[in-house]
């Protein structure tokens, strides 16, 4: 394995340990756009973060856009946020729920002022985040510091013989090192869900899962729809894999071998003092479960892929890996680290584990991965049913 | 511990499809059994691009297609050994609705 590699990261005011150091700006709502995507054009190198919803949800849907807004801004990668919101009173519970973190947060609405008031003002405090961000310096970080995320996309018959296998090595070993991982992906683990469950650390976790889980299904399955073309996709079923319970496999390839330590609802935060591998109740499209994860504070990504996606995250690097050479030389620019050469027998799957760690190791350092350099910035909330 | 690239592969010895790993005409091949790492040779009756699968024996309709050493579906017509295997001749059994 070689020596120890030298670890840098943002240590933020409440002990969190981010690997980027974004200023955002955190429309509370679709009406807000307009005004925080004018705040990143006034202050270039803030990030504007737009989204469809926030208005007239209500109950656990309403629960769920709010933690995610909340999360989002608490997150490590996030060095200060600027909340806008067309309305005072839900955009300071959002300012307030980040500010709980100690970093720094303004929130200004809109009522009563105009977008062009407003825009002013969140300007002049973005203007001093980002200057204050920029002074921040790194310091040295351990896994045990930071939360992985995986989820697989468009995958195919590869993907479970390759890409999965690997991200599985990366599991393993960053859990070993005291680091905390989420996997999700609630239908698509039909047909092998018996095998997480098996992997619970104990009975309460056991049945949290499994409720989880059949609470899931019951709502897809209750529609009676076919569902070959939505899960799996179009994209897996060109790539060769037929059912959910193939490509359920596949996915679960990816989860390395540690037992799983706690079940988490969509974008809640782990017990800080209980490391491991966690299962989130997620969708498996690829936007919707890694805004849930980042949201819950995983501040990088690993993404295997088959017939190749494209995806990334405003806040976090998301890094893409392939088994498939096809995709691995047609979509090179999306496409972080291929290991084709596993299925080639051209090296074992410890050197496939390696490369992998060598890919996170620089990411976690700063380099930027494929989807930061595309400009892939997916923020897509998870809606749990339709809004008041 | 370079080998020649295998033609196709299956995860666990004893399943019943094997994944084919480039664009294969139809042919004898030669794969490898990922877990046990078992070298085998099999018979291909169909054209099948990188990442389909085909199948090891003769399946009769309703048989269980096994993969990762795992049922993930029914055979939904019968096939025979060496049959392109995917969504015309296989189905779900999970998911009753979910069918081409």
């Amino acid at each position: 394995m070689g020596s120890k590699p030298r670890l840098m990261g943002y240590r933020r005011e409440n002990g969190t340990m981010g690997i980027r150091n974004h200023v955002i700006i955190l429309p509370l709502d679709d009406l807000s756009n307009a005004a925080a995507e004018a705040v990143a054009k006034v202050i270039p190198g803030t990030l504007a973060l737009p989204h469809a919803f926030g208005r007239l949800q209500f109950g656990e849907d309403l629960e769920l856009t709010f933690r995610t807004l909340i999360g989002t801004g608490k997150n490590a990668n996030v060095a200060a946020v600027v909340v806008i919101g067309i309305e005072p009173k839900w955009t300071q519970k959002v300012a307030d729920g980040i500010a709980a973190t100690g970093k720094p947060v303004a929130a200004f609405s809109i009522e009563g002022k105009g977008d062009l008031h407003v825009i002013a003002e969140a300007s002049r405090a973005a203007a001093m985040f980002l200057q204050d961000a920029s002074a921040l310096e790194r310091e040295a970080a351990e896994m045990g510091d930071m939360i992985m995320s995986i989820k697989c996309g468009e995958s195919d018959t590869t993907s479970g013989l390759g890409s999965c296998p690997t991200t599985s090595q990366a599991v393993d070993r960053w859990v070993a090192a005291g680091g905390t991982v989420f996997f999700g992906e609630t239908s698509e683990l039909t047909g092998g869900e018996n095998l997480i469950a098996d992997r619970c650390i104990d009975d309460a976790c056991r049945d949290l899962f499994q409720l989880t889980y059949d609470n899931y299904i019951k709502v897809i399955e209750s529609t009676g729809a076919n569902l070959l073309g939505s899960q799996p996709t179009q994209g897996n079923i060109a790539g060769g894999l037929t059912t959910i319970e193939e490509k359920a496999l596949g996915n679960i390839a990816k989860t390395g071998s540690v037992p799983v330590v706690g079940v988490l609802r969509p974008a809640e935060e782990p017990d800080p003092k209980k490391k491991g591998l966690y299962f989130m109740d997620s969708s498996s499209a690829a936007a919707e479960c890694i805004t849930l994860m980042a949201a819950a504070g995983a501040v990088i990504h690993l993404f295997p892929t088959g017939q190749g996606n494209v995806i990334g995250n405003p806040i976090i690097p998301v890094l893409k890996l392939t088994a498939n050479t096809k995709t691995a030389n047609s979509m090179k620019e999306h496409i972080d680290l291929d290991v084709s050469g596993l299925l080639r027998y051209e090296y074992d799957l410890a050197k496939a584990g390696d490369m992998m760690m060598d890919v996170i190791n620089k990411t976690v350092n700063g380099r930027l991965c494929t989807a930061e350099v595309m400009g892939h910035r997916e923020f897509t909330f998870t809606k749990l049913y339709i809004s008041a | 511990m370079a080998i020649t690239p295998p033609q196709f592969l299956l995860h666990h010895d004893g399943d019943n499809v094997a994944v084919a790993m480039t664009d294969l005409q139809p042919g004898t091949l030669h794969g490898r059994s990922v877990k046990e790492g078992t070298e085998s040779e099999a018979i291909l009756n169909h054209a099948i691009p990188l990442g389909h699968k085909f199948a090891l024996t003769d399946l009769a309709d309703g048989d269980s297609i096994i993969k990762y050493g795992t049922k993930v579906g029914l055979a939904s017509a019968a096939i025979k050994k060496g049959d392109y295997i995917h969504t015309h001749n296989m189905r779900s059994y999970r998911w009753e609705a979910s069918r081409a």
